[in-house]
């Protein structure tokens, strides 16, 4: 009964070196952190730190969202341009219908439940991969929102948002500050941390986080055992939509203006967050708390150029040697928890 | 009292392929069904029918007297149908404990709050591995990271776990050593004593016969003999495996390979 034994105790050892995924994520972050601290001044005052989470706070709830969707192996590239388009859909039924702005809220979330709804039928109906269900939905979206804002406003622009019924209070749920000290942050960073928090406890505490990983990981075994593969990934995609439908409210309320054409190209940056925060490519691996720590490098790396003077190519330069780092050690991870072993 | 499980002239067809035809047993509380035959005889196809994964397309499948037709492997589960995949169906990224309640996690609290019981979880897991033979000293380690062996023990622990009336094991032993192989054998024995009906799908004559009450020996999707025990001996069962007067052939091919 103990012929195992010598090679449990190998096995032990070479688990132990598998550290968490965010592990990477997080020593980036200290190093982005420390070093910006020292080249730029501004970074570290008050002002500095509340422009830098800001500019986190809304790509990291994304970031978030899109690490869940990735760790159950799908991507969505319709996610950048669903928080224009959630903005749009709010901004067009408030102000030129005239609907109450929560009302047009909560239409407006009906919406992208129901496009992520169908991101994720059309995905696991037909097999497709993601990418390309969801690079034809990033395209329509695209044409929807330029078109139907034209035809409704005779421009590329939704605006007045501050006029419409409701807005007060809605502008204070999704678009207010709060002080610390003297300095004003932004609410989002909030909705950030609340909505990073919440999923990471969903990933690690619950029976759906359970699935998530194991949809990824291997769907055909998944469902072998019983778990509701395709629930579990049409329910990732609408949290994804969801998501989206978020930002494009903090966005609309804040700003009270939105462009047809604004979105594009962010998707990009919520999958580099993701897998800045140990996200793999290939699923089955990550987490979300890495996802909001990826956010959290692109926003301080983003603000910190502009602290010290820099040009903001340099912003790419230094993202591009991130997203290699990153995927460089995701890489050593797998293929340690993948290796076959006889 | 009627069989756990009973086909009658099953048959499936994967597109134009004709994988399993006109194929009849049954498995009876305390006994194991052996399932025997070549590669892509079609023992895979007939248990994944049995395991909900797929459906067939003619005859007729009892469990428990009932006639059924599974449209998940949940279904089966549910009616007590547990199955240990060729594959294993483990996710090898997952730790050890979370591959062993996927599915059926163990959970605490209610509505929102419902969450999983990991202590429970991780106990449990180590418990159930323990009594087969196995004693990881981490259930938190990826399934990955096991070896063949291991990794078959998790899935056969598993299924012994929440398997309440039928295991169905597809080539357990297939990857294993001599002694790993006796050990899965012998827990295959441990369940049918237990009163579980097995199915134990094998390529090996030696390792079907002697924990076996009953025995299929499939060819290209045809059941070519299905014998009880008492009606078939080691040696018989062997050559009706190989094909009697292929055995021969290769006998013959296998001497004028080995001298130069
Ligand atoms: N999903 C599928 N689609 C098409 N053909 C299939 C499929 N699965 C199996 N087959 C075919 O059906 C036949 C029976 O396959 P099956 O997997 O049941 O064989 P097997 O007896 O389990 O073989 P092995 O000993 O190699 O595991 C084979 O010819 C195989 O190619
Ligand atoms: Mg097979």
């Amino acid at each position: 009964m103990t012929t195992l034994d010598e090679r449990v105790a190998q096995n032990g050892l070479v688990s132990r070196l598998i550290v968490r995924p965010e592990i990477g994520a997080l020593i980036g972050a200290l190093a982005v952190f420390v070093f910006f601290s020292i080249v730029a001044d501004k970074f570290l005052t008050a002002a500095g730190v509340a422009t830098w989470l800001d500019d986190s706070a809304t790509l990291g709830i994304m970031a978030v969202a899109v690490a869940l969707l990735m760790i159950g192996g799908e991507f969505d590239l319709s996610a950048g341009v669903m928080t224009a388009s959630t903005a749009l859909v709010t901004a067009i039924l408030a102000v030129e219908v005239g609907l109450n702005v929560w009302l047009a809220l909560l239409l407006s979330l009906v919406f992208a439940l129901g496009v992520g709804a169908l991101n994720g039928w059309i995905v696991v109906r037909t097999g497709l991969p993601s990418f390309i269900v969801t690079l034809g939905t990033f395209l329509a979206l695209q044409g929807l929102n330029l078109g139907i804002t034209r035809l409704v406003t005779n421009s590329v622009q939704v605006s007045g948002m501050r006029s419409t019924d409701g807005y007060e209070s809605a502008g204070f749920v999704f678009a207010s500050t709060f002080q610390v000290g003297d300095t004003p942050f932004q609410i989002s960073i909030v909705w950030w941390l609340g909505f990073a928090a919440l999923a990471a406890w969903v990933l690690v505490r619950t029976k759906f986080g359970n699935w998530t990983f194991a949809v990824g990981g291997s769907a055909p075994s998944a469902r072998a055992v019983g778990v509701p593969v395709r629930r579990t990934k049409i329910l990732l995609f609408m949290t994804t939509a969801a998501a989206g439908w978020l930002v494009g409210s903090i966005n609309i309320l804040r700003f009270t203006t939105v462009q047809a054409n604004q979105g594009i190209g962010l998707e990009f940056q919520f999958i580099i967050a993701a897998v800045i925060g140990g996200c793999l490519l290939t699923g089955g691996f990550g987490s979300a708390i890495g996802a909001a720590i990826g956010a959290l490098i692109f926003g301080m790396a983003r603000q910190g150029i502009v602290f010290a003077n820099w040009n903001s190519d340099w912003f790419m330069l230094f993202l591009g040697i991130m997203l290699l780092g990153a995927v460089l050690v995701n890489n050593t991870f797998r293929r340690r928890a993948e290796r076959v072993r006889r | 009292m009627s069989a756990l499980i009973e086909v009658d002239g099953i048959g499936k067809n994967y597109g134009n392929v004709v994988a399993l035809h006109d194929v009849s047993t049954v498995v009876n509380a305390g006994e194991v069904t052996c399932v025997l035959g070549d590669n892509g005889a079609g023992k895979s196809t007939l248990i994944k029918i049995l395991a909900g994964v797929h459906q067939h397309d003619s005859g007729r499948f009892l469990v428990e007297g009932e006639e059924v037709r599974l449209g998940s492997p949940r279904d089966a589960l549910d009616l007590g149908i547990a199955t240990v995949y060729q594959d294993l169906a483990v996710v090898p990224l997952m730790s050890v404990w979370r591959n062993f309640f996927l599915g059926s996690e163990p959970t605490v609290g209610f509505g929102p709050f419902q969450r999983l019981d990991r202590r429970t979880g991780r106990e449990t897991a180590r418990k159930a591995l323990a009594d087969l033979g196995i004693d990881l000293r981490d259930v938190e380690q990826p399934v990955g990271t096991l070896s063949g062996g291991e990794r078959q023990c998790v899935a056969i622990a598993r299924a012994v776990h929440f398997g309440a009336k039928v295991l169905i094991l597809d080539e357990p032993t297939a990857a294993l050593g001599v002694k790993q192989a006796g050990l899965v054998l012998r827990h295959v024995a441990q369940a049918r004593d237990r009163g579980l009906g097995v199915v134990l799908i094998t390529h090996n004559p030696h390792h079907a016969y002697p924990v076996g009450s009953r025995f299929l020996v499939l060819k290209r999707g045809a059941s070519l003999r299905s014998a009880e025990k008492k009606d078939i001996t080691l040696e018989e069962l062997t050559r009706q495996m190989a094909g009697g007067a292929e055995l021969e052939a290769l006998e013959h091919e296998l001497r004028e390979v080995s001298s130069p």
